[in-house]
C-alpha cells in the first residue's frame, strides 16, 4: 500500500469524460522536455528536406513560410503520462509537402537538428493528420518546444511530434528512431496505450 | 532552458541501476575520448527516458528508460566507466 | 553488507516532519524524523516523493541542509511554477509524513581528510549543501580555512543569513547581491564575474578545493572562472540546480 501525502495533488486538473487516453492526466502546463541541448540553427540555414522519393525536396525557411498554412486546435498526449488540451498551432500540413513529391514510400523518419529522428507510417503524416508547425499559442514556436518548426503529429504520443525537425526520409520498411531503438512502440497510439514495444 | 542539470541529479537512479555510487566514477567519451566524473556529465532527465551526454561533444554516453517499474539502461556511448 | 546498505539508502520510507522553518519568504527547511536514517556525508542530497490519493507520483531531490550528526534537515525554495516546492513550503506541516530515500552523492561531498583551503561558491539555493559543508567542518573541529562566496538577489533572500553573519573560525564569507542592496551596503553588488572570482577565490597554487553550487548559468559561469584562474578542473566540483536554481 502506497503512502499517500496528505493535501498534495500535482497541477493537474479533472479531465472531460472521454477526453484523455487512458493513463494520462491533464496539465495546464507546457513541459520542456528534451534528449539534448536546444539546437539554435539561423533561418537562413534552415531547411527542410524530403529524402527517398523520385527526386530529393528541399525547401528554403522563406520557401517554406510561403507554402499555405492551416490553423490546428488539438490535444496532445506525452508518453511521460501529461496531456494538454486544446492547444493552438499553425502549421503547413505535411500533405502539402509529400503532394510535391514523387513517391511510394510506406514509411518515414523524421530527422531533427541535434540528431534526434523518430518513424511513423507514411498513412500517419498525411490524410490531413499531420503538420510541420512553425508557431503556437499565437507566437513563433518558441526554442525550448522545438522551434523554428517542429512536427506535430497529434495523434500519436507527443515524441513522434519531433522537435527542431528539418525534414522526412522516405523508407519502405518501419526503421526504428532514437526512442523507439531505446524500448519505446514503433507506432505509438496514445488510446492503445502503446508507450513501449510490446504494448 | 533544458540543458540544466548535471550527473549530480541521477545519482538516485544510478545507485537503482547499478547498486553503488556512481556520481565519482570516471566515464570516457566514445566519440571524443573526453575523461571526467559522471556528476559532470549533461543530463536531460524530463522526457521519455534519461539521456546522459558528453559535456564536451554531446555524445549520447548512457539512456536509461523506465519500462513498467523495471529501469533498462543502455552504456554503448561509454569508452570506459569506472 | 556493502549490498545492505545500499538496499537500505534506496528503500523508500516514511519520515516524519518535526520542524518547519522559514529561511526567506520563499525558503523554508523542513526538519525531518527518518527512522531508518544511517547517517550521511556532507553534501549528498535526498531524493522526496510524494503521493496524491489518485495515486498520482512525483519526485524531486533535495539537497541535505544538516551536518551528519546533526537530525536531517532539508532546505526547500519554492519555485513559481512548481509542483512539488509550494507544497513542501506553504502546505506541509510538523507531523505530516514524506517518502524519501538516500543518503546519494559520492562526488559531491567533503570531509575533513578533503583538505582545503576550501573555496565554497553558492548561487541562490546552492547554498544548501555548502551549508552541511560547513556545519560539518565546524562540528569535526576543522581548521582548514574557507572562503564562502554568496550570490543572492537581496540580502532579504540569504538563506542562513544569522548562522552566516557569525562564522566559524577560520570560515571567511563573501556575499553579493545582485538585484537590491539595503541602504549603505559595501559589499558586491553584481552577478559574478571573472574580476569578482579573481578578487575572492584562493590562489590556484595553495591547491585549493572548490565546490560550486546553484542555477547551471552560475555554475558555468564560476567553474570556468575558477579553471581560468589555474584551478585543475578535478579540483572544481560542480553540482548544477537548473535553469531556475531548484530542481523543480
Amino acid at each position: 500500500m502506497s503512502h499517500v501525502s496528505r493535501g498534495f495533488h500535482g497541477r493537474r486538473r479533472a479531465a472531460p469524460e472521454g477526453r484523455v487516453p487512458p493513463g494520462q492526466y491533464v496539465t495546464e502546463d507546457f513541459p520542456v522536455l528534451s534528449a539534448g541541448p536546444t539546437p539554435h540553427t539561423p533561418l537562413s540555414r534552415n531547411s527542410f528536406s524530403i529524402q527517398g522519393g523520385s527526386e530529393p525536396k528541399s525547401w528554403t525557411w522563406d520557401e517554406f513560410r510561403a507554402l499555405p498554412t492551416e490553423d490546428i486546435t488539438t490535444d496532445i498526449h506525452c508518453v511521460t503520462r501529461w496531456s494538454k488540451l486544446d492547444t493552438m498551432w499553425q502549421g503547413v500540413s505535411v500533405d502539402t509537402l509529400l503532394d510535391l513529391v514523387e513517391h511510394d514510400a510506406a514509411y518515414a523518419l523524421a530527422f531533427s537538428d541535434g540528431g534526434y529522428t523518430t518513424n511513423l507510417p507514411v498513412e500517419d503524416l498525411t490524410g490531413g493528420r499531420a503538420w510541420v508547425a512553425f508557431n503556437y499559442d499565437g507566437d513563433s514556436l518558441p526554442a525550448e518546444h522545438g522551434g523554428p518548426a517542429r512536427l506535430l503529429v497529434p495523434h500519436l504520443y507527443f515524441w513522434k511530434s519531433a522537435k527542431w525537425v528539418r525534414g522526412l526520409r522516405l523508407m519502405d520498411t518501419d526503421e526504428p528512431g532514437f526512442w523507439e531503438t531505446y524500448g519505446y512502440h514503433m507506432y505509438g497510439d496514445p488510446w492503445r496505450e502503446q508507450r513501449y514495444a510490446g504494448d | 532552458m533544458i540543458e540544466d542539470l548535471d550527473g549530480n541529479a541521477i545519482g538516485g537512479m544510478l545507485l537503482e541501476v547499478f547498486g553503488t555510487e556512481m556520481t565519482a566514477a570516471i566515464g570516457t567519451c566514445r566519440n571524443c575520448g573526453t575523461t571526467g566524473p559522471v556528476a559532470g556529465l549533461a543530463v536531460y532527465l524530463r522526457g521519455p527516458g534519461t539521456v546522459v551526454r558528453c559535456p564536451v561533444c554531446n555524445f549520447v554516453l548512457m539512456v536509461f528508460v523506465r519500462q513498467h517499474e523495471v529501469t533498462c539502461v543502455d552504456l554503448m556511448g561509454l569508452a570506459a566507466l569506472g | 553488507m556493502a549490498g545492505t546498505a545500499v538496499r537500505g539508502r534506496l528503500t523508500w520510507q516514511v519520515a516524519t516532519v518535526g520542524a518547519v522553518k522559514d529561511e526567506t519568504p520563499e525558503v523554508r527547511t523542513i526538519r525531518l524524523d527518518v527512522p531508518l536514517w544511517a547517517g550521511h556525508r556532507a553534501g549528498q542530497h535526498l531524493d522526496v516523493r510524494l503521493t496524491a490519493d489518485d495515486g498520482y507520483r512525483a519526485e524531486r531531490e533535495y539537497s541535505i541542509a544538516s551536518a551528519p550528526g546533526e537530525p536531517v534537515a532539508i532546505t526547500v525554495e519554492r519555485l513559481p511554477d512548481g509542483e512539488v516546492s509550494p507544497y513542501l513550503t506553504e502546505e506541509l506541516r510538523p507531523g505530516d509524513e514524506l517518502e524519501l530515500r538516500g543518503p546519494i552523492g559520492s562526488w559531491f561531498v567533503w570531509e575533513p581528510a578533503d583538505g582545503g583551503p576550501l573555496l565554497l561558491l553558492a548561487g541562490g539555493s546552492g547554498i544548501v549543501p555548502l551549508r552541511a559543508i560547513l556545519r560539518y567542518r565546524e562540528r569535526t573541529g576543522s581548521t582548514v580555512p574557507v572562503r564562502l562566496f554568496y550570490s543572492s538577489r537581496s540580502w532579504p533572500d540569504v538563506i542562513y543569513r544569522d548562522e552566516l553573519e557569525q562564522p566559524a573560525a577560520g570560515v571567511e564569507v563573501i556575499h553579493t547581491l545582485t538585484r537590491r542592496q539595503p541602504p549603505g551596503w559595501t559589499g558586491y553588488a553584481r552577478r559574478v564575474d571573472a574580476q569578482m572570482l579573481a578578487e575572492v577565490a584562493w590562489p590556484a597554487d595553495q591547491a585549493p578545493l572548490a565546490y560550486v553550487c546553484g542555477p547551471t548559468s552560475f555554475v558555468e559561469a564560476v567553474a570556468t572562472g575558477l579553471v581560468g584562474l589555474g584551478y585543475p578542473a578535478q579540483r572544481v566540483k560542480t553540482e548544477r540546480f537548473g535553469a531556475t536554481g531548484g530542481t523543480r
